[in-house]
Formats: C-alpha cells, structure tokens, sequence
C-alpha cells in the first residue's frame, strides 16, 4: 500500500517538475502565430515546429546572441561560487569546533549573522553596492558582481556546513591530530575526504543561486558584463517573445544541468560509524 | 602555533570578507533612514525619525507584512512536507532514483525570473496553457489574474516549483549523513517503519529541518519574481507582499528614504521573528523520553 502511495507521489511530482518545462519546449519551437492562435501542445500535429526561435538567441537569425553572456554568467559563477565554498566551508569548520564569542556573543550568534545576510531582499541593496562599486570602481566588471554575489552565497554555503560538520565525530578531528597533524592538516587530510556530500551540496546550492541572480547584474553591471539572466530579461520587450523567452530558459539550465550531473554522484550514503578507528 | 592561531584562521577569512562586502550598504541605508533623498532631492540631509513615524502608520506596509506572514508559513510548510517526502524516498532507494533525482532538480536551475514568464505564458487567460488543457476537458476557463483565489493559487504553484528542490535537496543532505547505528538498533527491536520514522528519522533530522525551514522563510519572505510577472501584486493590493511594496517605494517612485526606512523595519521584523521561531522549533522538538 505505502509502496504504491510512494511510486504514485513521485510520478506525480515528476509530471508536475517536467509539465512547466515540456510547455516551454514546445514553446521555444512555435512560431509568433502559432503562439497567438491559442494553446497547443503537440508539435507536427498541432502547429508546425521552426527554429526560428532558438535562432534568435543563439546570434544566427542576427537578433540577439546569449553565448557572450553565458561565458560571463560562467566566469562569475564560478569565482563566487569557489571563494564562497572555501571561506564558507572554512568558517563552518571552525563554528563546528571551536568556541568563538566576544561578550554575550557566541558560535551560534555568529552562524545567525551568517544568513542574516540573506533577509534583506536585493532591491534594498541594489541602490548601496551600486554606491559602493562605484566608488571603488567596480561597476560592470567581473569582480564587482563576484565579490556581491560572494556576500549572498557564503552564508547558505556556512547555514549548511555547519550543522553538516556538527554531524562528523571529533574523534576523527582528534585521531589525526594525536598523529601529529595541527589543526588545519587534520581538516584536509581527515575532515575533507568525509566531507563530499556536503561540499557538493553547498557548491551546487551556490552555483546555482548564483547563476541565477538576476538583481544585482541588472543594476550593478550593463554592457562590458551582462549575464545570462540580464541579457534574456533585455529579450522582454514591449511585447513578451514567448518562443525566443522559452527557447532561452531552456538554453540557460543547460550548463546547470551538466554542472549538476557531475557533481550529483557525490551525493552518497555517508554515515561516519565506521570512519573512527 | 597555539589553538587560537588556528581557530582565527579558519572563521575570520570568511567572516572579515563578508563583513567588509555588508557593512556599507547597511551603514548607508541607516544613514539614509534619516534623510530625504527622493526624486526632487538627492543627498544626506537630516529630518530627524520622519521617515520612522511614516512608516509606523503605513496601514499598506503592514497589510503586506501580515500578507506575507500566510504566504511564508503556506508555502514553506508545504516545500517542507514535500521536500522531506522526496528526500526520504531518495534516501530509502527507489527505482532510478539517480534520474529521480536529477529532475527533481532542475526547477531550482531554471531562474526564477524566466520561470515566472513560463508560468505567465501557461496561465494567460486566452492562450495559456492552464485554460486550454481546462477548455480541451470542457471545464470553463479561470481568470487567473483577474480573481484573487485563483491569482494567489498561481503564486503559490510557481513557488511550491521552484523551491520544493531547495528542501529536497537541503533535506537529503541531512539525511546522508545521519549515523547508522540507531537505525540497526531500531531494526534488532523489530521498530515498524512508521515508529522508525516518527521515532529516529525525523528527531534526528531536526537540527538541519530547522535551517532549512528558517533558510525557506528568508527566501521566501523576499518573493518578487513571480508576483512581478505574474499578478503585478494583484488584483487590487491582493498578492503585495513587503519586497514587492518596497520596490514600488524605492525604485520606482525613487522615495529612497522612505524605502531605506521600511528596508530596515522589515530586516529587524524578520529577525525578531526568526529567533522566535528558532526557539519554537527548537522547543518543539528537544530530545524526549521514549
């Protein structure tokens, strides 16, 4: 009965994840009228499929061309998202182990800090770090959006490692360092090897949550580096292209979906029972 | 090199950067909060807690914070359920689950900001998909955009979507790294299933399902995407939420001031009411007796 309850919610999820995506698909491959002329939903059949859609993104129809953008969106993510895990990773590390605290303030003060962060929504934001970048004169250039970005994505990245290295044992912190290992050592060498799956969720969590901000790369950047979600937001005219809008987001995950296949594997079983000696 | 040494090394990097990347936007909007930078005038005057005064009677900035308060608890409570549901199921084995898995995944890759024009373009009343799979059964169409159930149903689906993966996967993570030995301890007394789960999984899992749920209430809490595109916070003021208020304030009538103020107010809402909540789940659910 449970097992039959269990298949059935997850074919329903399933057909619930892929139903917005197949409709945008099938979008990204009408024309403007068949769009127009009211939903349809299987191609041949119903509407005649074209290209002309994911022409106009890809720079072949001379409309726009997302691959420039894509290539920023990729240098960007990729810098915040490693500084973020690796200072992030190193921070949980340390609130995982040792006691910081100054007055009344302690570890868990610090972590709360951490993703407070994140409360305050980017247009709040927006109009300071353009100040900010200005004056440093960081505006529309790599690094700016990096290190504003770096300030959204480390505190997811410390929110779960955290709890992630709560849940390894001393003892294998302390095994290592009675064989001679300080303390940095013994994360790299005892820590880090146990700590796949965590790292992997945090870099897909920052990897993504970066790829995607659309905020700060539409007020802190505009010509020199436009993201991918910048430039298919500039697709949006006065009246929305469905198919090249379809056709883009569908574009954009592709990166993301082969970031994520690779890293998914990490995501094994773990349990650190059998990890003390 | 002495512990101490070690222990900096390790926060401080992270921490020092971060703070160094906040601490002027957050000095400045404070600044500001006590200005009268708008449209006519930009600059650093001062008028004193004028801009406090107007907000504590803003009958609008409260309607949309109470707003949000059934909008966040709705859709982080359902993420929740749902997200558990898919992570336990991945993380008990099923059939392809590597494939499973995957999809499950893609919504929280699609941004958000594009998803919401999908969903716009699915739920337009007169060649959205919603109403001709509706028309195509011989049901009657629904507006919507037009009537306020069916304009926050369209919310909430987009949301429920896009986030649902960030519990699942948040989810997983904790239950990956659970230890063994109270699972073969339960199995050795010959524990059901379902005593398993209420008894072993789900007290163990409480530590990570509270940051995952007060992470969902921050996120959530700054919806803007979808509301923008989808109902433009409406019909009437029905779907404005705090972010989709300030916005309108800030950036689009330019009242920096004012906006720097309800910025703040909502930041220290939001913590007071996060430590609560941290506490109440906390609470609920401390380590008990069998």
């Amino acid at each position: 009965m449970s097992r039959i309850f269990k298949y059935a919610f997850v074919i329903f999820w399933t057909l619930f994840v892929l139903a917005p995506l197949s409709w945008a698909l099938v979008t990204s491959f009408k024309t403007p009228a068949a769009v127009n002329q009211g939903a349809t939903f299987i191609p041949w059949v119903q509407f005649d499929p074209t290209l002309d859609g994911w022409k106009d993104i890809l720079g072949i129809s001379g409309y726009a061309n997302l691959i420039p953008n894509m290539i920023n969106s990729m240098i960007i993510t990729f810098f915040a998202s490693l500084i973020s895990v690796t200072l992030g990773g190193l921070a949980a590390y340390g609130l995982s182990r040792f006691r910081y605290g100054w007055k009344y303030y302690g570890n868990s003060d610090i972590i709360f800090f951490f993703i407070a962060q994140r409360i305050l929504p980017p247009v709040v934001l927006a109009i300071p770090f353009f100040l900010l970048l200005k004056n440093l004169r960081l505006l529309d250039t790599h690094l700016g959006l990096i290190l504003v970005l770096t300030s959204g994505l480390m505190p997811i990245v410390v929110w779960l490692m955290v709890d992630f290295f709560n849940q390894i044992p001393r003892e294998i912190d302390e095994m290592a360092m009675l064989e001679g290992c300080n303390p940095l050592q013994a994360f790299r060498r005892a820590i880090l090897p146990l700590s796949k799956p965590g790292i992997a969720i945090s870099a897909i969590f920052a990897v993504i949550f970066g790829w995607n901000d659309l905020f700060f790369a539409l007020v802190l950047t505009f010509t020199e580096v436009k993201t991918l979600p910048a430039a298919v937001v500039a697709l949006n005219g006065t009246v929305t292209p469905f198919w090249t809008l379809a056709a883009s987001a569908i574009f954009s995950i592709l990166p993301l979906i082969g970031f994520v296949f690779v890293v998914e594997r990490y995501l094994a079983k773990g349990g650190f029972s059998g990890a003390v000696r | 090199m002495g512990i101490n040494f070690y222990k900096r090394l390790f926060l401080l990097p992270g921490l020092l950067l971060l703070i160094a990347i906040i601490i002027f936007p957050l000095l400045f909007s404070i600044r500001v909060s006590f200005s009268s930078w708008n449209v006519s005038r930009s600059g650093l005057d001062f008028v004193g807690g004028a801009n406090w005064a107007r907000m504590w009677s803003d009958a609008d900035f409260w309607g949309a914070m109470l707003r949000l308060l059934n909008f966040g608890v709705v859709t982080t409570s359902i993420q929740y359920i749902l997200g558990f549901m898919l992570a336990h199921y991945v993380w008990q084995g099923i059939k392809s689950g590597r494939l499973f898995r995957l999809i499950w995944l893609v919504p929280l890759m699609t941004t958000p900001s594009i998803m919401a024009i999908v969903w716009r373009s699915i739920f337009r009343e007169d060649i959205g998909a919603a109403n001709g799979l509706l028309k195509s059964v011989g049901l009657s169409t629904i507006g919507w955009s037009t009537e306020i159930v069916p304009a926050m149903f369209t919310i909430y689906v987009a949301e429920i979507w896009q986030w649902t993966p960030f519990m699942f996967l948040f989810l997983l993570a904790g239950l990956l790294i659970l230890p063994k030995e109270p699972f073969l301890a339960a199995e050795i007394d010959g524990s059901s299933p379902t005593r398993t789960f209420w008894r072993i999984t789900l007290p163990l899992m409480a530590p990570i399902s509270i940051g995952a749920i007060l992470i969902r209430l921050i996120e959530s809490s700054k919806i803007f995407d979808s509301i923008f595109v989808l109902t433009s916070a409406g019909p009437g003021n029905a779907t404005e939420t705090p972010t989709y208020f300030l916005w309108k304030r800030s950036l689009t009538e330019f009242q920096i001031a004012y906006g720097a103020t309800l910025a703040l107010t909502y930041l220290i809402v939001m913590i007071i009411v996060l430590t609560i909540v941290a506490k109440v789940l906390t609470y609920i659910s401390r380590p008990r007796g069998w």
